[in-house]
């Protein structure tokens, strides 16, 4: 079936690679959605080792809502030019024009129109029928039962119940018009394979990844970081400059940081190792209830 | 990216530790209600993997739902899908992830329920060890034996049986020995490698981490340590196979096969061949991203480059010279059925084995297996669940080995053309007619030889459109005016192919995919003697346009959409239909009472309402001529 002499990170990457080239062949138009994260830095590198020496043969999306870290826009746009890749950027126009964000109009409105709504309109722009995203099954309970390849109704929207069954490496991509799929070729790997793979490979990652001294308040039991100066302060918090990184990130108002004094990849590996708490408690939006994310993927959410 | 700390050296060779644990995948399976969910929940809260906020979660949700209950409900952790949080049950496979010091493992966590065994069946295949979990109280149950028999039939060599909840019988060791002794009898039927019984509770945590002092008598290993040591037998075949997956081409200068090994070896220099075509070449280089590789090994994804310009596609397997595939579009497979939509005989399906897809049909189903007596039991059709052993006719030849010697080249699944849900999983036996000493024969005689004399390039005109658009007028129109051109063509009536050929099919949806089936295949056939082929057909759905450019396979297909306004074509009303239709008369009528799903992939798009079918064909006729 397969070898055992090779190492687990060597079989993930191979799996990653072989789903990689099953979207290139078997879909229409194929996407790949960039998050400027850790996740997609290493999606985004699979894909060039899955079709080198040619070049990625699908633009990278991403949703752009407008509050992300200034450094992530940074490096999306340095990252893109050197791997010569097109990037498509998306923002819901209407929701800009609203000034919709994350102080005024709470996190869970601000997401749905920000984010999933944002998203629905550029795949139904772009009419891409192949959707490839950087979600692992370790992250989240709801995650943990979906497909590699998972369908999509016309509406985006996923049910959980009526499943393909997916067995060995057979993965049925067909659709009927209007329909979609999402593509996770990083299913089975962990937080820590990410870091692993991130150190041994060498793969650039935002410099929030890193422990630094940076203006941070404390708001719903999270350090939030002062991006810039849109944030609406509530009259008795004080900003403090603490030492922080970030294990995953997303807009700015609604990611918590963890202190750290990791500067380092090995150093954040060691962190890990001893540490205690999961990567996406520090997501507010997955906190309001645990069957939360199976309620927002069902409606479109990546 | 380099650390200047001290520390370095002892961090880097952490990190290199983690990479070079090995892999193990396995299943838990068993009965309902014998602790499955709590098992591996107990098993990742032992191994300390679980995070602070995961527990409190956990400890959060057990009270909702388990009030009064003072003792964590570990099943929580896997259950993740909130319909199964509110049933109490696992309606679906959950992939759960930790490592020990020296090995990674992927849980596959599947259902006990029968109506879920399609997907016990899909946590099976990509899994190395199944652990059978048995109720202590209860012993074997026909579900129990269900799920050994599924092991076996999808090529698992390692089982343990772990006794759950024997701290209900007081640690009585007679239980534990009847039961083990009871499944050694009946497995003994069934192809096993090892199998390794070990008494558990789950709940209590005894012998999971390590061995329980209230089982003095119990001395081998507890269940981590267990899966920590085992060695896996590599069952796959040494034989190598390489399906082309895709063909890189970046530039004039570059041709390689991009895939995935299957099984064996292939170093530079290797003389390969490919055994639908029988060309030959040898290996020149092993290509990726971090650089040339001398050696490839199962499992590997590269790309392949050959020293002679030899044509593969995608789908093609290499091997090496000597040791070529089954090649043929008949043989015979064990199959589970997975939909509730019985699986019928001479039903169309898709059939994906590897990188090739063609449409196949059961030509006969031998039997069913009684899962429990092992009877072998004669049926007209597989229901949900059941397993058969059935022979297959493909449209296109396939190559393929038998599952036993390899697992990637010989399992596939049968997608419904309609629904395009994953129906049936199955693994082949054998190949029938002795199909693997008889290659396909390239015809001295063959399309290009035949087109040549012809002057032309075959193709396939399909004329989709409304009734009374004026599709059959402008493809009559065509085909006249190709005629007077010298061409060689044959215009295909969707009508008048229902009196004939088709008048045995009526309107229900497999009968739809039956009359879409053979027009699109006589198309070919013509198309493949040399000819042009026009055909003119209403093909309201997408899906059956699709279904016929995918026939076609690779004669150059045109969908041209004759777009006539609905009011035009009730105006003109030629036949009368529109007002049969308008009185009911006729059910089902396009435009009417049934939907036309207008092309979105239409090769050319005409404006049927504003110009005369001449005109129009004048537009088709050169268009087409433009493009070749």
């Amino acid at each position: 079936m397969h070898s055992t002499k090779r190492t687990y990170l060597h079989r993930l990457e191979a799996e990653a690679i072989r789903i990689m080239r099953a979207v290139a062949v078997e879909f229409e138009r194929p996407v790949l959605m960039y998050s400027v994260g850790k996740d997609s830095s290493v999606l985004l590198r699979i894909a060039q080792k899955a079709f080198f020496p040619a070049a990625i043969p699908f633009p990278l999306l991403h949703i752009d809502t407008g509050w992300k870290f200034a450094q992530m826009i940074a490096f999306r746009d340095k990252i893109c030019r050197e791997a010569g890749v097109e990037l498509i950027v998306h923002t819901n126009e209407q929701g800009r024009k609203d000034n919709i964000n994350p102080f005024n109009h709470g996190s869970a409105r601000y997401t749905d129109i920000m984010k999933t709504q944002a998203l629905r309109e550029a795949l139904n722009l772009g009419k891409y029928d192949g959707v490839i995203g950087g979600a692992r099954r370790d992250e989240e309970k709801s995650r943990a039962k979906e497909r590699m390849f998972s369908h999509r109704s016309k509406s985006h929207q996923w049910d959980p119940k009526n499943q393909r069954p997916e067995l060995w490496s057979l993965y049925n991509t067909r659709l009927n018009p209007g329909e979609s799929m999402r593509i996770f070729p990083l299913s089975n790997w962990t937080e820590m394979d990410i870091w692993n793979y991130i150190y041994l490979e060498r793969i650039p990652i935002v410099p929030l990844y890193f422990a630094k001294k940076r203006p941070v308040v404390k708001r719903d039991g999270m350090l939030i970081m002062i991006d810039d100066d849109r944030f609406q302060l509530e009259p008795n918090e004080v900003v403090e400059e603490r030492s922080i990184r970030f294990r995953t990130l997303g807009c700015y108002p609604l990611t918590g940081a963890v202190e750290s004094r990791a500067a380092t990849l090995p150093k954040i590996i060691l962190e890990m190792q001893q540490g205690a708490r999961s990567e996406r408690a520090t997501r507010l939006i997955d906190n309001d209830e645990a069957a939360s994310m199976e309620k927002k993927k069902r409606e479109g959410y990546f | 990216m380099p650390d200047p700390s001290s520390s370095d050296t002892e961090l880097q060779a952490l990190t290199r530790k983690q990479n070079t644990k090995s892999l193990l995948r396995f299943i838990t399976c068993g009965s309902v209600d014998d602790g499955k969910s709590t098992l591996i929940g107990r098993l990742l809260y032992d191994a300390k993997v679980l995070h602070q906020d995961q527990l409190e979660v956990l400890q959060k949700d057990s009270r909702n739902c388990n009030a009064g209950s003072e003792n964590i409900d570990f099943a929580m952790l896997v259950d993740g899908l909130a319909a199964e949080r509110e049933q109490g049950i696992t309606i679906d496979v959950a992939y759960r992830y930790f490592s020990t010091s020296n090995r990674k493992f992927i849980v596959a966590d599947t259902p006990g329920h029968e109506q879920y065994t399609r997907n016990m069946v899909t946590g099976a295949s990509t899994a190395d060890l199944a652990i059978l979990l048995i109720d202590a109280r209860q012993g074997l149950l026909t579900q129990t034996r269900r799920h050994a028999f599924i092991l076996s039939l999808i090529g698992i060599k390692h089982v343990v049986l772990v006794v759950n909840k024997i701290d209900l019988m007081d640690y009585n060791e007679q239980v534990f020995i009847d039961i083990k002794q009871q499944f050694g009898k009946f497995a003994s039927e069934l192809d096993f490698s090892s199998i390794d019984a070990i008494p558990v509770s789950a709940l209590c945590g005894d012998n999971i981490i390590t061995n329980s002092p209230n089982m003095p008598w119990y001395s081998a290993e507890a269940l981590l340590p267990f899966l920590e040591n085992i060695e896996i037998e590599d069952r796959s075949s040494d034989l190598f196979r390489f399906p082309v997956q895709w063909v890189c081409r970046p530039d004039l200068n570059f041709r390689g096969f991009a895939g995935t090994v299957a099984s064996g070896v292939v170093k530079v220099g290797d003389e390969v061949m490919v055994t639908a075509s029988l060309k030959r070449s040898k290996i020149a280089r092993i290509v990726t991203f971090d650089g040339d590789v001398p050696i490839a090994e199962a499992g590997d994804a590269v790309t392949l480059t050959l020293n002679d310009e030899i044509d593969i596609s995608r789908g093609d397997v290499l091997t090496h010279i000597g040791q070529p595939q089954d090649h043929g579009d008949q043989f015979q497979a064990r199959m589970i059925w997975m939909s509730q939509e019985p699986a019928l005989v001479g039903r169309s399906y898709l059939l994906k084995i590897g990188e090739q897809t063609t449409p196949a049909q059961i030509t006969d189903l031998k039997y069913t297996i009684n899962v429990n007596s092992h009877e072998h039991v004669a049926a007209t059709h597989l229901e949900m669940n059941a397993l058969g052993v059935c022979n297959f006719a493909t449209a296109r030849q396939i190559t393929f080995d038998p599952y036993d010697q390899n697992a990637v080249t010989g399992s596939f699944i049968l997608i419904d053309r309609i629904s395009n849900a994953t129906v049936g999983a199955g693994m082949i036996n054998y190949g029938l007619f002795r199909s693997q000493n008889i290659f396909w024969q390239s015809f001295e005689v063959n399309r290009e030889t035949r087109s040549e004399l012809k002057n032309q390039t075959p193709a396939i005109l399909w004329f989709t459109g409304l009734s009374g658009s004026g599709k059959s007028a402008i493809a009559n129109a065509v085909e006249k005016k190709m005629l007077a051109d010298g061409y060689h063509t044959y215009l295909l009536d969707g009508d008048n192919i229902r009196h004939g050929l088709n008048k045995d099919l009526g309107f229900t949806n497999a009968d739809r995919v039956e009359n879409i089936r053979r027009i699109a295949e006589v198309a070919r056939l013509m198309a493949d003697s040399g000819l042009i082929v026009l055909v003119s057909f209403i093909s309201p759905f997408e899906l059956e346009r699709k279904m016929a450019r995918e026939v076609a396979d690779d004669i150059d297909f045109y969908e041209i959409f004759v777009d006539t306004p609905i009011e035009v074509c009730e105006e003109r009303d030629v036949k009368g239909l529109y007002a049969k239709a308008r009185a009911g008369e006729l059910k089902n009528f396009t435009g009417i009472s049934s939907a036309y799903e207008a092309p979105i992939h239409a090769d050319l798009h005409l404006d049927g309402a504003n110009a005369t079918p001449e005109e129009l064909a004048k537009i088709v006729t050169e268009i087409i001529s433009w493009q070749r």
